[in-house]
């Protein structure tokens, strides 16, 4: 049974496999890198699904905690503390060795905070912000809480945007690559380009492992059941204001690490990914990737970030986007996915059932 | 001994007082029916025992604890369900899925451990799939636990709904109108299922307009007219009540 549970997982990680070696094999090494950053968006939005689609909480600030922990991560590995050298918290900050020296580009010396000790600060970041944001918001419903997350998203964006320490406009750039272990190094360069496409990928198989065994287990149910009949499940006894909230910060804490990771792999970031069209895009994504359906929306965030990041739709990106949503909600408001599923299922299901 | 005291519940919505203190008890292992008029405040009432409403003043005590102004949650784990006037049942859930709902005041996996998949996690799940199915035996449904919850009948869906509550093996069963919407034959087998349910030691309190059911199950009868309390008897006095057959069938201003 442990094994049929897993199989998905595994199926994931063979195409996964196939799909490098294909690359490979049809001299195209380069699609890895779109690959690799649509691998990082793909925790968004599997995150958000598991909110969206299974406890029926919309969120339109996604965008801003994806920023807020590249944001973070990059300022804090970029971040000058050279200058300070001398001065208490500097000093008990390198006692722990969590800083690291080194020089830029003009050979002036550096002295910045280490990538891992900046992931972890930038997920504790947004894991507290999420928290203090979810805690108020997620008692509305409906419009009401599509109109909140809008507000937080709109704030991320104009306060990234505005502020200097973060570069403004620029955004912040020259970040470095992010060791992790055993030889493996977060970063852009070409030649280590598969190895990036393995750990980002590396990631998504990780989080669909244990999401997957959310959406079966207690939780999921308990989750679920928010979404069909919120009076129903608290009078079963499901605490769902503590369950909402603790679905909104896990969600929000993968969206971060998909920004801190993608932030050092493109050695930088720009205000657009906090962009409340950023936002949209995510729930367009989870709409036509079936709303309550995992793989459907890891397929279609993998699908359609590939094709806007390689630039097949121009300059209509953020339109087409647009545009999805607005076909799904009007055509398909179950999403497309699950559309198709649901026609289909009944007879595959039965064909399963015959099965000893 | 009583398993729910009630004492001088009042709730008010703007202009209207629509439970005006009201006092009564449950006693443990009895069958207790609220009748009254539509708009006498029933199902406000129940709204007030189960923490869905907060009461403007009064008390309520279950099993020896003060429960005024806890919420829902927490009120079902202390050992209370219920079911609704409008059936509210989880849709795009089956049937087993929604009474397996009702064992969540009884397990414990929580995020982190659903999410790595303990062994302990696997073992609770498949328990409460089994249970699930024991309630749907002794129901007599078992055959609909893989059907959609929200596409069968609506009398089963019924019985799906009151499956829910027992698995949360309640010791205090509220139930808001039971019988509303079923059939002659289906209520009658709905009566005898609550007999059933309260045999097993379940205590039971229950909203219901009709009349066969509530003077055949019932071991008291409260009765509600405009928020206040009339009567609180045996179901053969209530029936010779004159405020209730007043309340009722109205007064001969001719």
């Amino acid at each position: 049974m442990g094994r049929r549970r897993n199989l998905p997982i595994v199926a994931l990680a063979m195409a996964v496999i196939a799909v490098q070696l294909l690359t490979a094999a049809a001299g195209k090494p380069q699609y890895l890198t779109q690959l690799t950053m649509a691998g990082y968006y793909s925790l968004v939005i599997v995150g958000l699904t598991l909110l969206m689609g299974y406890t029926g909480q919309i969120s339109l600030g996604h965008a801003g905690f994806f920023a807020i922990g590249g944001y973070t991560s990059g300022l804090l590995t970029t971040y000058n503390l050279h200058p300070l050298i001398g001065q208490i918290p500097v000093s008990i900050l390198q006692a722990c060795g969590l800083l690291v020296s080194g020089k830029d580009l003009y050979g002036a010396d550096l002295l910045v905070v280490r990538p891992w000790a900046a992931c972890v600060v930038a997920l504790l970041v947004t894991i507290g912000i999420a928290y203090l944001v979810g805690k108020p918001v997620l008692k509305l419903k409906g419009h009401y809480l599509a109109m909140a997350t809008l507000g937080f998203g709109t704030i991320v964006y104009k306060v990234v945007l505005g502020s200097s320490l973060v570069g403004a406009a620029d955004g912040i750039s020259d970040i470095p690559a992010f060791p992790l272990f055993a030889g493996l190094v977060v970063t852009g360069k070409s030649a280590l380009r598969a190895q990036n496409y393995y750990v980002a990928w590396g990631l998504v198989l990780g989080a669909m492992a244990l999401l997957t065994n959310l959406i079966r287990s207690r939780v999921g149910r308990a989750l679920r059941a928010i979404h069909g009949a919120e009076d129903a499940a608290n009078a079963m006894g499901v605490d769902t204001g503590r369950y909402k909230l603790q679905m909104f910060v896990l969600s929000a804490a993968l969206a971060a690490l998909g920004g801190v990771f993608l932030t050092h792999y493109n050695g930088g970031i720009g205000p657009s990914e906090a962009s409340v069209m950023k936002s949209v895009r995510y729930v367009a994504i989870v709409a036509v990737g079936g709303m309550a359906n995992l793989w459907g929306a890891l397929f279609m965030g993998v699908l359609l970030n590939f094709l806007s990041l390689r630039g097949s739709f121009g300059s209509y990106d953020d339109a087409v986007f647009g545009l999805i949503l607005l076909a799904i909600m009007l055509f398909a408001p179950d999403g497309l996915l699950r559309a198709e599923f649901a026609r289909r299922l009944p007879g595959l299901r039965r064909g399963q059932k015959a099965a000893p | 001994m009583s398993l729910l005291v009630v004492k001088d519940l009042c709730k008010r919505f703007g202009g209207l007082q629509a439970v005006d203190n009201v006092s009564f008890a449950v006693a443990s292992g009895s069958i207790k029916a609220l009748i009254g008029p539509n708009g006498a405040g029933k199902t406000t009432l129940f709204n007030l025992i189960f923490g869905a409403l907060l009461p403007d003043s009064g008390q309520v005590w279950f099993d020896g604890k003060q429960t005024d102004g806890w919420k829902p949650h927490q009120v079902a784990a202390a050992g209370m369900a219920r079911t609704f006037q409008h059936i509210r049942l989880f849709p795009k859930m089956s049937a087993l899925d929604n009474i397996a709902v009702g064992r969540h005041v009884h397990s414990r996996a929580g995020f982190l451990a659903s999410m790595l998949g303990l062994p302990w996690t696997r073992r609770e799940q498949r328990a409460v799939r089994e249970k699930a199915l024991e309630i749907m035996r002794f129901l007599g449904v078992e055959e609909l636990a893989d059907g959609e919850a929200t596409s069968l009948a609506y009398g089963q869906q019924r019985i799906v709904e009151l499956g829910r509550a027992l698995a949360c093996e309640p010791k205090l069963l509220l139930l808001d109108e039971p019988a509303a919407g079923l059939n002659m034959r289906e209520t009658s087998e709905m009566a005898k299922l609550i007999a059933r349910i309260r045999d097993t030691g379940v205590t039971v309190l229950l909203v219901e307009h009709d009349m066969t059911l509530v003077m055949n199950i019932s071991d008291e009868v409260l009765v509600l007219s405009y928020g206040e309390k009339i009567a609180d008897d045996k179901p053969l006095a209530i029936q010779k009540h004159p405020e209730v057959i007043k309340v009722y069938l109205g007064e001969d201003d001719a």
